[in-house]
C-alpha cells in the first residue's frame, strides 16, 4: 500500500534527524503519539504537536514516559499506529511496557535518541550505549527489532521501515537514534507519497466467534483486531492461549514465549538492513553502526589510502543481530573484524558470539560524549591489518 | 501471589438440572460473561464479583451497544475483572490501566472506555496517572474497588488501608493515613465522583450508570471486602461480616463536600457514601477540536468526536489572531 498523502511532505528538506523521524512516522501512517520531554528527543514529540492537527493526528504529552508507553498501546488497539519517544533514562521508565507490546503483540515504535549514560549522564551529548538496552531492556524472554539511521534521511526512511515491520512482525520496533543524528541538520528528501511503502494494519476479517487474537498465522503471527470491532476479545500480558486467555503452565509458557521469540528470530534475513563497502577484496572488516558509521567512512578510505584491505558494513538493523552477514563474511578472506561503537563494548558482544573464533574481533570502545577520532580508528585497522 | 490460581483450564461450571417447565429465567448479567472462563479465581466472601453485577446492571441500563464498550483493568484482584467480561477487554499492567484507556479513547472516541481496577493499582503506583487523568478530563469512567488492601499479592499495606492495620508488611499496624480516594479525584478533577459499597448494591448500580453517561472522567470508588487478607486480619470477620459493617456504618451523604468525607474502616465511626460530585467541564478531546479549529482555521483535521460542532464554540478560544 502506498503512503497517505495528506500526511507525506514530498519536498526536498533542510531539518535534523529528530523532525525527520517524525516525518516518516507521519509518512507511516502514525496518528497518535504521547511522550515526556527529554533531551535529545524532544524535538521528534514537538514536531509531531505542530503537524499532527494538520493530518488527523493527536499527539498527548503524559505525566511520565510509563504512561506514554502503554498510552500508545490502548491507542493501537483502538486501531490506530501510534509511536512514543524518548532518550535513556525515559526509555528505562518505558522497559516493563516494551515487555508488554512484545508479549500481547502489540505493533508499535519506540524511539529513543541516546545520549550518554547512565543515569542523567550527558543529556546533551552523543552515546550509543543504549544498544544491549533495546534488545534486553524489558524483563523476560522476548525479542524485538532495532533499526540505527545514520543520517536525518535515514531517520525519515528508517522510520517508515520500524512502522512497517511493527505490522509484519505484530512486534515493538526500537528506533535508535543519537543526539548527533538527532540534530544534526541535513538535506532531507521526502518522496511523493505513492514511492512510499506502507505496510497497513492487517485487521482480521473473520467473524466474531471465529476469530482468536493469538491464533499463529504467516510467519508465526496472529492477525489483529481493534476495540469496537464486534470481536469482544481479550488481551493480556499474563501467559495466554491463542483466545488470549491467561493460562498458568509450562507448556502454555514454552509454547507461546517460543514462537515470540521465533517469529523474529528465524525473520533476521528478511529484517537484516545493511550498507557494505569494499568488501570484496577485504582481509579487515569495520562493522559499525548510526553515527559511528560516518566517521569509519572516512577512517576506511584512510586505510585504504594507506594500502590496508579494509573493507566496511554498516549495520541499520542491529537486531535481531543479523548473524547470516558475519558468515558471509567469514567464508571470503576476512581476517579481522573491527568494531568501534560509542560504548565501551555492547554490539561487539556479539560480533564476538557469531565469529565464534573464526577471525579475531578488535572492539574500539568509546564512553560516548563525542564521536571516535578518525586516526583512532585508522590505527586500529592497519594493526588489524598487519 | 497466595490466592487461588485461575482456573481457566476447567470446563464449564455444571448447569443445575431443573424441572421441566420451570426454567430459571436468564440472568441478566450472563450475557456479560465469560462463562468459558469460570469459575472464577475470587474467594468466597469477596466483593469483586458484587461489583462486577453491579457493572454488568447498570451498562445494561445504559443501553450502550455491548460492542462499542472496552474495558480496561490493571493487575491485582480486580484486575482480574477484565478477563471475565465478554467484552473488548484489555488486563494491563500494574497501575496502568488509566493510560492505557486514555490512548484507546483518544484513538476511538466512539468507544466507551471503562477503567476497573483495584485501589492499590490506581492509587498508589497508578497515582500520578489518576490525578493526570482527572485533571485533563478524559472522557473515561474510572470503578476502584477498594478493599484497603492489595488482594493479589497477600494482603500488604495499601494507600487505603486504615491506620494501625494489620497487614503483611505493617505487622505492627500501618502508620501512615489513607487517601480519602474520592476528595483526590475531586480535586484532581473528576467531574462524577462516588463511593459506594457492596452491601449498597442498587446505589451502587444507579450510580456506575450515571459515571457510564457522564461525559469527562468519572470516578466511582467501591467499599468492597477482602475477608482472605483484610478481614481476617483485622478481625473485621469474614464477607459477610464486612457487609454488615457497611450497613450499619454508612451514612449517605450525597453532594457532601468530599474534603468531608473521610473515613476510617477500622474504628467506629461513619462512612459517608453517596454521589459526591457532578459537574460539568469540557473533556480532553471536546477541548482540542475547539482550540485547533480556532488556531488552525480550515486546515484543521478534527479528531474524533464528530458529535461536537467545533466551530460553534471555536471563538471563546480564539488565539490572539482570532
Ligand atoms: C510493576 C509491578 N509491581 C508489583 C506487582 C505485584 N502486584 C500485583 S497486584 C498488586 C497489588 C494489587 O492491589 P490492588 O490494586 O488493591 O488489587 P486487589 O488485588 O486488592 O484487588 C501488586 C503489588 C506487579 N504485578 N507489577
Ligand atoms: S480481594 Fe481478597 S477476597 Fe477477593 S479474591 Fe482477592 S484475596 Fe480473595
Ligand atoms: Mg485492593
Amino acid at each position: 500500500m502506498q503512503a497517505d498523502r495528506i500526511g507525506v511532505l514530498t519536498g526536498v528538506h533542510f531539518i535534523d534527524g529528530d523532525f525527520a523521524a517524525a516525518e516518516g512516522a507521519i509518512a507511516a501512517g502514525c496518528r497518535f503519539a504521547a511522550g515526556y520531554p527529554i533531551t535529545p528527543s524532544t524535538e521528534v514529540v514537538e514536531r509531531l504537536a505542530s503537524r499532527f492537527p494538520f493530518v488527523g493526528g493527536l499527539f498527548i504529552q503524559m505525566e511520565d514516559e510509563i504512561a506514554s508507553s502503554i498510552a500508545i498501546q490502548g491507542a493501537v488497539w483502538a486501531g490506530a499506529k501510534a509511536i512514543t519517544v524518548s532518550s535513556g533514562p525515559g526509555i528505562s521508565l518505558m522497559a516493563e511496557h516494551i515487555g508488554y507490546a512484545a508479549m500481547t503483540e502489540t505493533p508499535c515504535v519506540f524511539v529513543n535518541v541516546q545520549r550518554g549514560g547512565p543515569s542523567t549522564g550527558l543529556p546533551t551529548l552523543p552515546g550509543q550505549a543504549d544498544v544491549m538496552q533495546a534488545r534486553w531492556g524489558s524483563h523476560g524472554d522476548y525479542a524485538i527489532i532495532a533499526l540505527c539511521p545514520n543520517s536525518p534521511q535515514e531517520a525519515f526512511d528508517l522510520a517508515v521501515t520500524a512502522f512497517n515491520f511493527a505490522e509484519r512482525y505484530r512486534s515493538p520496533v526500537m528506533l535508535l537514534l543519537d543526539e548527533c543524528i538527532g540534530h544534526m541538520l541535513e538535506k532531507v528528501v521526502i518522496p511523493p507519497a505513492d514511492e512510499i511503502e506502507v505496510v497497513p494494519r492487517r485487521l482480521t476479517e473473520k467473524k466474531p466467534g471465529d476469530y482468536l487474537p493469538y491464533l499463529p498465522g504467516d510467519n508465526m503471527v496472529p492477525e489483529m483486531v481493534k476495540a469496537g470491532m464486534g470481536h469482544r476479545f481479550h488481551i493480556t500480558g499474563l501467559t495466554h492461549d491463542e483466545r488470549g486467555y491467561p493460562v498458568m503452565t509450562a507448556a502454555a509458557q514454552e509454547k507461546l514465549v517460543r514462537r515470540l521469540v521465533d517469529k523474529i528470530r528465524l525473520a533476521s534475513r528478511d529484517l537484516a538492513l545493511y550498507e557494505a563497502r569494499w568488501l570484496d577484496d577485504a582481509e579487515v572488516v569495520v562493522l559499525s553502526y548510526g553515527i559511528t558509521s560516518r566517521v569509519v567512512h572516512r577512517a576506511v578510505e584512510v586505510a585504504r589510502e594507506r594500502g590496508a584491505k579494509v573493507g566496511q558494513l554498516r549495520l541499520k538493523t542491529i537486531w535481531p543481530f543479523p548473524e547470516h552477514l558475519i558468515d558471509q563474511l567469514l567464508g571470503g578472506r576476512v581476517r579481522s573484524i573491527v568494531v568501534p561503537e560509542l560504548n565501551l563494548g555492547q554490539l561487539v558482544l556479539e560480533v564476538e558470539r557469531t565469529t565464534r573464533g573464526r577471525a579475531k574481533v578488535v572492539p574500539i570502545g568509546h564512553a560516548g560524549g563525542t564521536v571516535h577520532e578518525v586516526g583512532v580508528i585508522v590505527e586500529a585497522i592497519l594493526e588489524a591489518a598487519k | 501471589m497466595s490466592t487461588p490460581v485461575a482456573t481457566h483450564e476447567r470446563p464449564d461450571a455444571p448447569v443445575r438440572a431443573e424441572a421441566p417447565g420451570c426454567e430459571p429465567p436468564e440472568n441478566p448479567v450472563t450475557k456479560f460473561l465469560r462463562t468459558d472462563r469460570l469459575p472464577h479465581i475470587w474467594c468466597a466472601g469477596c466483593g469483586i464479583g458484587t461489583s462486577v453485577n453491579c457493572f454488568a446492571r447498570a451498562v445494561d441500563a445504559c443501553k450502550i451497544p455491548l460492542d462499542n464498550i472496552s474495558v480496561v483493568s490493571g493487575i491485582g484482584c480486580t484486575g482480574r475483572v477484565a478477563g471475565y467480561l465478554r467484552l473488548d477487554s484489555f488486563h494491563t499492567t500494574h497501575g496502568r490501566a488509566i493510560p492505557f484507556a486514555t490512548g484507546l479513547k483518544l484513538a476511538n472516541p466512539e468507544l466507551k472506555v471503562v477503567v476497573y481496577s483495584g485501589d492499590g493499582d490506581l492509587t498508589a503506583i497508578g497515582g500520578n496517572h489518576l490525578i493526570h487523568a482527572g485533571r485533563r478530563n478524559v472522557d473515561l469512567t474510572v470503578i476502584c474497588v477498594n478493599n484497603f488492601t492489595y488482594g493479589m499479592t497477600g494482603g500488604q499495606v495499601a494507600p487505603t488501608t486504615p491506620l494501625q492495620a494489620v497487614a503483611t508488611t505493617t505487622p505492627y499496624g500501618n502508620l501512615e493515613e489513607p487517601f480519602n480516594l474520592c476528595h483526590l479525584a475531586d480535586s484532581a478533577g473528576a467531574v462524577y465522583v462516588a463511593r459506594w459499597t457492596t452491601y449498597h448494591v442498587r446505589q451502587l448500580q444507579k450510580s456506575i450508570t450515571k459515571a457510564l453517561q457522564k461525559h469527562g472522567f468519572s470516578f466511582v470508588e467501591v467499599l468492597s471486602p477482602c475477608p482472605t487478607l483484610y478481614g481476617r486480619r483485622n478481625r473485621v470477620g469474614d464477607g459477610l461480616a464486612m457487609e454488615r459493617m457497611f450497613k450499619e456504618r454508612c451514612v449517605i451523604k450525597n453532594g457532601a463536600a468530599t474534603h468531608d468525607t473521610a473515613f476510617d474502616a477500622l474504628a467506629s465511626g461513619q462512612i459517608p457514601i453517596g454521589d459526591f460530585v457532578d459537574r460539568d467541564r469540557p473533556a480532553f478531546l471536546q477541548r482540542y477540536n475547539q482550540v485547533m479549529r480556532a488556531q488552525l482555521g480550515d486546515d484543521f483535521v478534527p479528531y474524533g468526536e464528530p458529535e461536537i460542532d467545533t466551530r460553534a464554540e471555536a471563538d471563546q478560544f480564539a488565539g490572539p489572531e482570532g
